[in-house]
């Protein structure tokens, strides 16, 4: 029992951190990011290239990952995203967009670093041992604390800082902010910039566990929407809230219903279904988003 | 005006008929006829998903359709000796009946939240085929027989697929005879009194309601038919390629079919028929270029959505084109 918490604990922290990314940018924008998988993808190979090959501190790896990410996630919301929001008749025009740069990433990806399973080696070794009640690798905690800081210190941020509030303020109503003498435009891009920052931190931290390769995008950003369906789209306690309900089920699951073979995912997918019919907005969320 | 139209109906019919099978044995790209055939029958399911956009809702849910109409017909084949003529429709019903169910609940849901439980949607009838007995799990359902002889009262219409010379041109008439048949349906139901109740719910749900439209029955109408053009384009792909797996249709399907709708623009019934012929043409014909496929596709898709981010047909607009 204990194992299945702390196991759900550990999913938990990092599917929040990429659930937290994609809800940051669809409530400053209200574009649904297709390529987040992808992005989660691109930092895990940056942290590879940084430490397995360049021989870096991991840190490092993980700041460069951190920072090729926010600069990416600037360009494309400044010289893509913006234009199409400005120019599009639906708003839905976007999707069309990020599907096309989630294809680009990953034509970017295959033709940089190939499509073979990366991984580093281990930044800690050793396993954490009580009684065999709870065994967990020392790696393992490592990146789950890591993860747990960045999700509070991404709070702090927006709870406290001047960036924060303004991204809030244009959460809650764009013309609104913007009549307050909010940079809408600036703040757009910083707030991409910080989704795509998030996701990137994530692929850095998993790729010292369960390593990277290209096909790996796809059912993160599947994830991260359901992630994202449970808390409630737009809302940052709903996506953490989100993160950790999926983490949790998908840690239970694996455990009870691994009699009846492969279908954890199965009965998560119904139970949402069942569980949206219900409450549509998710937990949080805001009717109608 | 209308002889216009008329002129334009039969140039489009005699390009897809004739033309194109003429163009063919002229040059000699026999593989072209698999890749127009797909163009057809993708064409139909985008159809489909063409009209939940016209009631105001993003559907990424058609590879599910899609995925369950190639079962129940190869299921059907192979498991009750069904005629492949029977199954087609009966594919669509049963994707429509499952559509209703499914889409009751959800069908309340707007915006993203719609679009992102369409696309659990598809992850879910993926799994759903993993786990089932019945469709033979991963393995799939192989070695199913090719479409027999359809004939009403002793009278034959269409020959046995197996005994053709040329199965290949064979399917493409099929697939292209069904999607006219498909885009006429559409177009005569945006063009009734049904396809304007539609266009109320896409503007305002609330004020069309307030004015009596039955909104409940007329999403989940649309959303059936919808479905219902799904599972017939996913059917007739399983005769095809005679073989379905449960990852024949999956995520990056369901995508695919809400992009060649974007692409082709929402405002035009003929907008999905062109998206398709567009990306999935435009994707085969880019595989000359080897491992750079797809970042030009890529990089193509990204530089139309900047030129025209209301699809390729918009450029009528400014002409004060037609529908």
């Amino acid at each position: 029992m204990e194992q299945i918490i702390a196991n759900g604990l550990y999913l938990g922290a990092q599917y929040a951190l990429i659930a937290l990314g994609l809800t940051l940018i669809f409530s400053l924008m209200n574009v649904l990011n297709f390529a987040h998988g992808q992005m989660y993808v691109l930092g895990g190979f940056v942290t590879y290239t940084f430490v397995a090959q360049l021989k870096l501190p991991f840190i490092v790896g993980l700041l460069a990952s951190a920072v090729v990410l926010a600069v990416v996630g600037a360009l494309v919301e400044k010289f893509l995203f913006r234009p199409v929001i400005r120019k599009s008749r639906r708003e839905e025009g976007t999707m069309l967009l990020a599907a096309g740069i989630a294809f680009f990433l990953d034509a970017v990806i295959l033709l940089v670093f190939g499509e073979k399973q990366r991984g580093v080696p281990k930044i800690v070794n050793g396993v954490f041992n009580w009684d065999f009640r709870l065994v967990m690798p020392y790696d393992r905690i490592l990146i789950g604390v890591l993860a747990i800081a960045a999700i509070v210190g991404f709070i702090l941020y927006m709870q406290y800082s001047r960036t924060g509030r303004a991204m809030r303020a244009l959460a809650q109503d764009r013309v609104a902010a913007q009549l307050m003498g909010v940079d809408v435009d600036r703040y757009s891009m910083i707030g991409f910039a910080l989704g795509a920052m998030l996701a990137g931190v994530v692929g850095g931290l998993l790729v010292t566990i369960t390593g990277i390769n290209l096909g790996m995008g796809g059912p993160t950003s599947i994830k991260a929407f359901m992630m994202i369906m449970i808390g409630g789209a737009g809302v940052i306690s709903g996506a953490i809230a989100g993160g950790f309900i999926l983490g949790m089920m998908e840690s239970i699951g694996l455990s009870v219903l691994a009699a009846y073979g492969d279908i954890t995912y199965l009965v998560i997918f119904a139970s949402l279904m069942v569980f949206l019919a219900f409450r549509p907005q998710g937990l949080m969320g805001k009717p109608w988003g | 005006m209308n002889a216009q139209r008329l002129l334009g109906i039969a140039g489009f019919l005699l390009a897809v008929f004739v033309l194109v099978p003429w163009g063919i044995a002229a040059s000699g790209r026999w593989d072209f006829y698999y890749t127009l055939t797909s163009v057809a029958l993708l064409s139909i399911g985008a159809a489909g998903v063409w009209l939940t956009f016209y009631i105001g809702r993003i559907n990424i849910g058609q590879g599910a359709y899609a995925l369950m109409g190639g079962y129940v017909s190869a299921v059907l084949i192979t498991k009750a000796g069904f005629s492949f003529w029977a199954t087609l429709p009966l594919a669509g019903l049963f994707c429509a009946v499952i559509s209703v169910l499914i889409g009751l609940p959800i069908l309340r849901l707007r915006g993203v939240y719609f679009a992102m439980v369409t696309l659990v949607l598809t992850e879910v009838t993926r799994l759903t085929a993993l786990a089932l007995p019945v469709t033979n799990g991963a393995k799939g359902i192989t070695s199913i027989p090719l479409p027999s002889e359809l004939s009403v009262f002793g009278l034959t219409i269409i020959p046995d697929f197996a005994t053709m010379q040329n199965p290949k041109l064979a399917f493409y008439l099929l697939a292209a005879t069904l999607m006219v048949l498909g885009y006429a349906a559409l177009w005569r139901i945006v063009n009734s009194r049904l396809g304007h109740l539609c266009r109320s719910l896409q503007q305002n749900e609330e004020l069309a309601s307030s004015i009596g439209v039955n909104t409940a029955y007329l999403r989940v109408l649309a959303y059936a038919i919808s479905s219902f053009f799904g599972g017939i384009s996913g059917a007739v792909f399983v005769a095809i390629s005679q073989s379905i797996y449960p990852s024949s249709f999956v995520v990056t399907d369901s995508i695919n079919f809400m992009l060649y709708c974007f692409l082709g623009g929402l405002g035009y019934v003929f907008g999905p028929m062109l998206g398709t012929l567009l990306l999935y043409f435009g994707w085969d014909l880019l595989s000359v270029a080897k491992q750079y496929q797809l970042l030009i596709y890529s990089s193509a898709m990204i530089a139309l959505m900047l030129a025209v981010p209301n699809g390729i047909l918009s450029l009528l607009d400014r002409k004060g084109g037609q529908k």
